[in-house]
């Protein structure tokens, strides 16, 4: 029987500010840019809203504020935080409390002036003393990643080329994507000969600081026929968790995709062979080899050759990040919202000279705190459900 | 170890600062399922008893990762962060200092001492003296 989520919800609304530096304005104004963009692109005003999901680093009442700021009158808020991979998580949150009808429109909306904001009400607020890792002064949360790469490294012999291959398969598609902040042309030299940061991580492998906001508007399949735009149906979603701190990761190697993304497939009754477009949150290159290993598509220890191969880039076969990812695209502190922006682009078809011809199924993975926690969202079009 | 109570004052963390002040690097052993466990906790993360008691650490590890935090000079230079599996099982994330830090290597031998960071001590290692 299938799964009582599979196909019950879809995205009907989507915006996205300019990505970059948005000087004088604060992140709520960012918000409101791209809530109010997704309401429009779905034919709907705040007040049609009663499912509100906010999160970002620096407000604990954030889902109070926001549902003020906009004048919306919320029967079900969540500002929950899992790092990142947070908005991802609200996709299923969403699905949840419109399927049992706790609400009927749900928006889910991010905005950060992470570049400009300077330390005042944005996201770089205070993350948190973490006992027994802090006071060692990891530079969270380079640090913690760079650890995961170098594990991998000496286990498997991944080489510094192959990790930035990863940076310059984004960038190559970055160089398609208008919005793009970083499009000029890189090359895995020039990746592993920038500025070293937390060794073997140079800045270029690691993600943006940008200025951005982006959000999405979620109904019930039933009526998802009734707006302007084509419906972006959920059909699996899965949640994994291994740890906080990354001293109690298990193995750096092996992140939580392989528990969460097992549910998400068997959810949405596909196969990896099905997806069309792959959209992950690159904090750092590691991550994307780490996703590719954990979702299956190739060997644990053979994500650096299969990146390698350009498999990922433009005219490869599993393309990956098709709007330049965290690396090149757009990273306002939290990027996980942007990962389900450019699923729905290439699922609508709206995707321009990055789009993926045919794409009917696109997976996301969201990847908070140090590779803590994953969550990966598989959506359709109307054809898939 | 069958008469700790993880849930009275001073708690597990307290016990464990306040040993480390004194100079003993201790972690947890679980009564019921025998598991060490760091950091500090009230409940068996491997099998959810409360039943746990304190050992002393002994201090021998194996570099499972390794990382330099790169840094300017003026502002205290580039520095070693790892993370290091005790022989007794846990693994925790430290420094291993007196050696450069861009040549501590995955798997080397490394011992624990009780340090300073930011005033606060700390469990810091060395690399282990050789044979």
């Amino acid at each position: 029987m299938a799964h009582m989520l599979r196909g019950a919800t879809a995205i009907v609304g989507l915006g996205l500010t300019e990505f970059g530096t948005l000087p004088e304005r604060s992140h709520l104004e960012v918000m409101a840019e791209a809530a109010h963009g997704a309401l429009s692109d779905a034919g709907l005003t705040v007040k049609d809203v009663d499912g509100l999901f906010v999160s970002n680093f620096a407000s604990p009442f954030l889902a109070l504020q926001t549902a003020e700021y906009l004048g919306i009158d919320p029967t079900v808020l969540d500002s929950t935080n899992i790092g990142g991979s947070t908005f991802v998580s609200h996709v299923q949150a969403a699905a949840m409390a419109l399927a049992t009808g706790l609400c009927n429109v749900a928006l889910i909306a991010y905005g950060s002036t992470s570049r400009s904001g300077g330390r005042a009400g944005q996201t770089r607020g205070p993350l948190g003393r973490v006992p027994y890792e802090d006071v060692y002064g990891p530079r969270n949360p380079i640090g913690s990643y760079a650890m995961a790469a170098a594990r991998h490294m000496h286990e498997f012999g991944t080489t510094r080329e192959q990790l930035a291959s990863v940076a310059t398969s984004a960038r190559a598609w970055a160089a398609k994507n208008r919005r793009a902040e970083m499009r000029e042309p890189m090359t895995v030299d020039d990746v592993a000969n920038a500025r070293m940061i937390c060794d073997p991580f140079t800045v270029l492998d690691c993600c943006l600081v940008s200025d951005g906001g982006a959000a999405v508007v979620m109904v019930r399949s039933e009526r998802a026929g009734d707006f302007p735009k084509p419906p972006v149906h959920l059909l699996g979603i899965g949640v994994g968790v291994t740890h906080d701190q990354i001293a109690q990761m298990p193995d750096l190697t092996v992140t939580a995709v392989a528990k969460g993304a097992p549910r998400a497939f068997e959810m949405a009754e596909i196969s990896r062979d099905d997806i069309d477009v792959m959209e992950f949150y690159d904090a750092f290159t590691i991550n994307t080899i780490l996703f590719l290993e954990d979702l299956g598509f190739c060997a644990k220890g053979e994500g650096g050759a299969l990146v390698e191969s350009g498999a990922i880039a433009p005219g490869g076969h599993l393309p990956v990040n098709t709007n330049g990812g965290g690396l090149s695209c757009v990273h306002p502190g939290m990027y996980g919202l942007f990962t389900v922006a450019e699923a729905v682009e290439q699922l609508r078809g709206e995707a321009e000279g990055r789009q993926i011809d045919g794409a009917e199924i696109a997976l996301c993975n969201g990847n908070g705190g140090k590779l803590s926690s994953q969550v990966t969202a598989i959506f359709g079009t109307g054809a898939t459900v | 170890m069958s008469d700790n109570r993880t849930f009275d004052s001073p708690g597990p963390d307290a016990i464990y600062r306040a040993a480390l002040e004194s100079g003993t690097f201790q972690i947890q052993q679980c009564g019921s399922c025998g598991a060490h466990i760091f950091y500090p906790r009230a409940i068996c993360p491997a099998c959810g008893s409360t039943d746990l008691g304190w050992v002393t650490a002994s201090g021998k590890g194996t570099v499972y990762s390794t990382t330099v935090v790169r840094q300017k000079p003026e502002r205290g230079g580039d520095y070693n962060i790892c993370l290091v599996d005790l022989e007794e099982g846990p693994r925790l994330i430290s420094r291993v200092v007196d050696t450069p830090p861009d040549e501590v290597r995955i798997g080397q031998p490394v011992e624990a001492f009780i340090g300073e960071l930011d005033e606060e001590k700390v469990v810091l290692f060395r690399l282990a003296e050789a044979g």
